[in-house]
């Protein structure tokens, strides 16, 4: 999906659409967040992962700039954050 | 003495009275001296000391150093300008001391000093402002601030590396966190750096002089820069208040979407461009910046333009013309060039 490949991007069981950006460092999670949410329908949210310093605070400014809506988050319990956020259109 | 004439000199231009200031060997030493000697001199009120979540490292380590003693430190919130609002900036009960800087260090804005100050001496706090982004460049006031301590340092304002400039109004209670001598009024053990003192003062008189002229014309490059940036490059968020009355005009910084702090530097560096960041690519602890991050602002493509007595329309035109190119580049090397970086 992105040019060095170490992003896994999947479909959850709900349908929700997943997106593993740990590992990778800022602002390359957010781009995959941005990435990825344009394929969604308005309304559909979708689950990032990322373990990046900048990824907390990086979401809530990008969906503040880009009037998208930051769902939820929590600490992942391997370390790290998940990130839920909605696509508004 | 020379060293009565600098601290006569330095006094004046920061309309204090001689025997309150004192020369440190930094401004990072004249900000711990504050905190410190003033958490110490009122241990008896109580052990908190508060702080905004904005200040400069050197006011947080201070802080830091107070509550790993097992003192307590409270931090002041901000808005998405960076600025403290002066009704939450409370003493909780057993405060010694609060600390609030004059301007932030990296998005420029003004605080609002006097009002906080007014409002904890009506509680009998007092306040330390750190005010080492604004001596030297805007008009500064002890007694117009009305902060019991002000700190600064002589490099920002063209003096030598090494002098801090430390105020104490008279009436403060203080008391050295370490120990001390007869010298700078028993609040600097040591002997003092007479020359660099001498040329901190001559510095600062000299910038006095120059406010009238320089302040105009670094705000109109400043103001050429925040108007152009969005004009030139999409995602581009201005950080700090955009009124000219809310900010220091010398610092100028923004946040661009979907790049690398630190690879945005390496572009400029070629090009010969020196510009700073708070993103945390560029940090040492690969951590972002407090300040951006208490200000809710994007931490990632980071900039922060100072302008300086040497600083031209030639260097804004130089920088315009080659920022919006090591934007485009950068997104094309993560990936993010086909992206709407539209804000």
């Amino acid at each position: 999906m992105t040019p060095d490949g170490t992003t896994t991007d999947a479909t959850g069981p709900d349908g929700t659409t997943m997106v593993d950006a740990r590992g990778r460092r800022c602002p390359l999670p957010i781009i995959d967040l941005a990435r990825a949410i344009v394929t969604l329908a308005d309304g559909d949210t979708i689950t990032l992962w990322a373990d990046d310093p900048a990824a907390g605070p990086d979401v809530a400014a990008w969906c503040r700039l880009r009037r998208q809506e930051l769902v939820s988050s929590r600490p992942l319990p391997t370390g790290g954050e998940e990130f839920v956020v909605r696509r508004r259109s | 003495m020379l060293l009565d004439a600098a601290r006569e000199s330095v006094a004046s231009d920061l309309g204090a009275r001689p025997d309150e200031i004192s020369f440190t060997s930094s401004g990072t030493a004249a900000a711990s001296a504050a905190l410190l000697g003033t958490a110490a001199a009122r241990r008896r009120a109580g052990d908190v000391v508060v702080v905004s979540a904005v200040e400069h490292s050197s006011v947080l380590h201070a802080a830091a150093h107070h509550e790993q003693a097992g003192g307590r430190v409270v931090q002041v919130g901000v808005d998405a300008f960076g600025r403290v609002d002066p009704a939450a900036f409370t003493a909780p009960p057993g405060t010694a001391v609060a600390s609030l800087q004059h301007a932030n260090h990296e998005v420029g804005v003004l605080q609002p000093v006097a009002e906080v100050a007014e409002r904890l001496h009506a509680a009998g706090v007092p306040l330390h402002t750190d005010a080492a982004v604004t001596v030297g460049h805007i008009p500064v006031d002890l007694r117009a601030l009305g902060a019991d301590l002000l700190t600064a340092s002589a490099h920002k304002f063209g003096g030598p590396a090494g002098v801090g400039l430390l105020a104490v109004r008279t009436g403060t209670r203080w008391r050295s966190p370490g120990p001390t001598d007869e010298r700078e009024g028993g609040r600097v053990p040591g002997f003092p750096d007479v020359p660099s003192i001498v040329a901190t003062a001559a510095a600062l008189a000299a910038r006095g002089s120059e406010l009238d002229a320089e302040g105009p014309r670094l705000a109109a490059l400043g103001a050429e820069l925040r108007g152009r940036l969005p004009t030139l490059i999409d995602g581009v968020e201005l950080l700090g208040d955009p009124s000219p009355a809310g900010s220091v005009r010398h610092i100028c910084a923004f946040s661009c979407l979907y790049v690398a702090g630190e690879a945005l530097l390496d572009g400029l560096d070629r090009a010969g461009i020196a510009v700073s960041s708070g993103s945390s690519c560029t940090s040492d602890a690969l951590t972002p910046s407090h300040v951006l991050v208490a200000m809710g602002a994007l931490t990632h493509g980071n900039l922060r333009v100072s302008f300086g007595r040497d600083s031209t329309r030639a260097d804004v035109d130089a920088l315009l013309a080659v920022l919006p190119g090591v934007v485009r580049e950068v997104r094309a090397r993560f990936g993010a060039a086909d992206l709407d970086p539209t804000l």
